[in-house]
């Protein structure tokens, strides 16, 4: 484009229309995926209202536990208003939790958000950290592979890799506590026993089994996504044209294969965190870990269903927020489709 | 069922098929055979709890004094009898769902992926146990919510690949000829899309496995005293180190299984991509 019209126009007219198309792909993009994604959450918070909402008797009943008489129960549904029509308990709700109250909990009636919100936190904190420790492992494992591939180091790690990657995520957390934690060497605590206020920071030891766990779990999706991309890049003509131009391997693997492999990695990436916000229940739930996966079980243990709703709106909100996030790197990273040759 | 057949036997021919396939038919005789050689009942108390294997309880005692290794035995069948119903219900489900939404396109293509898009954004675990919460750890809703979460990401590769089925001639001059839908459904694009669908059950066993263990594990899948392995695993977390055993065997069962389960999944994908014969696109109903 602007080789032809370098000649006959001036510069500034052909730098606007770049501009433009630059701009507008990603926050279109971004405002789509935005809306979407709102209406995915209203949907999800709609059908998860309904669906715990539908035996409202057994809320009561497993609130009062022992003490359960017939006017017990009836007087407490009357009083947490579960009698009334669905859809104006479900908009209640609704408005509510837009403005960031999310009810009181049905099992020792302190209010949702107060002690959501620092487990989503602690939550938040491991996958973090898991993805970053991931990502950099993945990118480093599957590059190492793609340069010596087809020899003994490829085909050991990417048969390990594959190994691993069928593993369920709690069997995995159990055999490294038995190796790192009781039986085999006694380096880590198996549980942690940290009360939810504290930063889990504070005793990073705590964290070294979970986050392990889940950076077991997604590395080799990293790590063979990467292999395949490598691959493809350092057989492509102009890796070939690099190489023959006497470019050192260092500067070929980082200036011409790795950006290349942005927009899938980012993908992969992508859906290993989504992956994670589920995994991380388990996890939690193995390691005792204060977050918000594990308050979920106790939550549906009690049925306590603000809780519930709490959590589950705050996972799918993650969940579409890594969504558009990967999809609008991913289109940051390959200018071919944000400028379409004319 | 003549392409299940080659992509089989194209699988076990590959080291790491052979090897996944090994692994799984040990661990499917041990679940299945298990309760018949099982030395003691599951429910029976046979030790002290945390007992050391000793020569009547090979693998020792777990946290109620029963013996380990007739839990053991006696706690894989059904585990491996939900995964397998749950998973075909789902990839049934999510291929019937993927070919509808490809033939007619338009409004209910746009339903279906976008209802897709739904189920997908909330974690497959968050919704069993959301499910669960909600009526209980009955078996059929287990097999119900490992089916839910196969369904949607079943419907979209199933589609991707009708679509591209529905795009040939011959579908389109069936079509034009007036010949009722579901026929060319079942006769034209079934055929076709029967080797993806067979390759996504293989692949998707494994995570169903791993779901309902998880569920157990949790405490919300199949319920005590009946042995199991997820839930051997989180009742027996408690003493470690007194006794790994009860522990550490369903753990590496549970691994063998999986591991094995997706590697041979994975050598019939890759037969599945790489046809040894040129394959023809199955066109049953082109001579009537």
């Amino acid at each position: 484009m602007s080789t032809s019209t370098h000649a006959i126009a001036p510069a500034r007219v052909t730098r606007r229309p770049a501009l433009r198309l630059r701009r507008a792909p990603i926050l279109r993009l971004i405002l789509e995926r935005v809306a979407w994604g709102t209406l995915t959450l209203l949907i999800v918070s709609f059908l998860v209202f309904m669906a715990t909402s539908v035996l409202p008797g057994n809320v009561a009943t497993s609130v009062l536990g022992n003490l359960a008489t017939p006017e017990s129960v009836t007087s407490l549904e009357e009083q947490l208003g579960l009698n009334d029509p669905a859809l104006e308990r479900y908009w209640q709700w609704l408005t509510s939790a837009v403005q960031g109250e999310f009810g009181s909990s049905l099992a020792n009636g302190a209010s949702v958000t107060t002690f959501v919100v620092p487990r989503i936190i602690n939550s938040l904190v491991l996958v973090t950290l898991a993805g970053i420790v991931s990502s950099l492992l993945g990118v480093g494992l599957g590059l190492m592979c793609a340069v010596y591939r087809n020899r003994p180091f490829d085909r050991v790690i990417s048969g390990v890799v594959l190994g691993l990657a069928s593993m369920p995520a709690f069997v995995v957390g159990v055999l490294l506590v038995v190796v790192f934690s009781t039986t085999v060497f006694h380096w880590f605590p198996a549980i942690s026993t940290i009360p939810p206020e504290i930063s889990p920071l504070s005793d990073p030891t705590k964290l070294v089994l979970p986050v392990l766990t889940l950076v077991v779990v997604t590395v080799p999706y990293i790590t063979r996504m990467l292999r395949a991309v490598a691959i493809e890049a350092l057989e492509s003509d102009y890796a070939e044209m690099a190489v023959l131009k006497g470019v050192s391997t260092r500067r070929l693997l980082f200036s011409h294969v790795l950006p290349n492999t942005v927009a899938p990695i980012v993908q992969v990436i992508g859906v290993c965190l989504s992956f994670m916000a589920g995994g991380v229940v388990i996890v939690e739930a193995l390691f005792n870990f204060p977050g918000a996966g594990s308050r979920l079980v106790e939550a549906v243990s009690a049925r306590d269903i603000p809780v519930i709703q709490a959590i589950t709106v705050a996972m799918t909100v993650f969940y579409i927020f890594i969504n558009v996030a990967t999809d609008a790197i991913a289109l940051v990273a390959t200018p071919r489709v944000r400028f379409p040759q004319s | 069922m003549v392409e299940l057949a080659r992509i089989t036997k194209s699988a076990c021919r590959t080291p790491q098929g052979l090897v996944g396939l090994v692994l799984v038919t040990f661990v499917t005789i041990v679940a299945f055979g298990g309760p018949f050689v099982a030395p003691h009942s599951a429910t029976e108390f046979v030790t002290a709890p945390f007992a050391q294997p000793s020569g009547d309880a090979l693998l020792g005692g777990d946290v109620l004094g029963r013996d380990v290794f007739s839990r053991l035995l006696e706690g894989g069948w059904l585990l491996l009898i939900l995964s397998l119903v749950g998973t075909l219900l789902g990839v049934a489900a999510g291929t019937v769902l993927g070919i509808v939404a490809a033939y007619f396109r338009g409004f209910g293509d746009t339903l279906v992926m976008r209802s897709v898009d739904v189920i997908m954004a909330v974690p497959e675990l968050v919704l069993a146990l959301v499910l669960l919460s909600v009526l209980g750890p009955e078996l059929w809703l287990i097999v119900f919510a490992i089916a839910l979460s196969h369904a949607p990401r079943t419907a979209r590769v199933i589609r991707a690949t009708s679509l591209d089925i529905c795009e040939r001639d011959f579908v389109k001059a069936r079509r034009a000829t007036g010949v009722h839908p579901i026929r060319i459904m079942l006769s034209d694009i079934g055929p076709n899309v029967s080797t993806p669908v067979l390759v996504e059950f293989g692949l998707r066993i494994p995570w169903s496995i791993a779901l309902i263990a998880g569920l157990s594990f949790l405490g919300f899948g199949l319920q005590p005293p009946d042995p199991n392995w997820g839930a051997m695993i989180n009742e027996n977390r408690i003493a470690l180190i007194e006794n790994p055993w009860p522990v550490i065997v369903p753990a590496f069962v549970l691994a063998l299984l999986t591991v094995g389960a997706n590697l041979f999944a994975d050598a019939m994908g890759s037969a599945a991509k790489n046809p040894t014969m040129e394959k023809e696109t199955v066109d049953k109903g082109a001579a009537s």
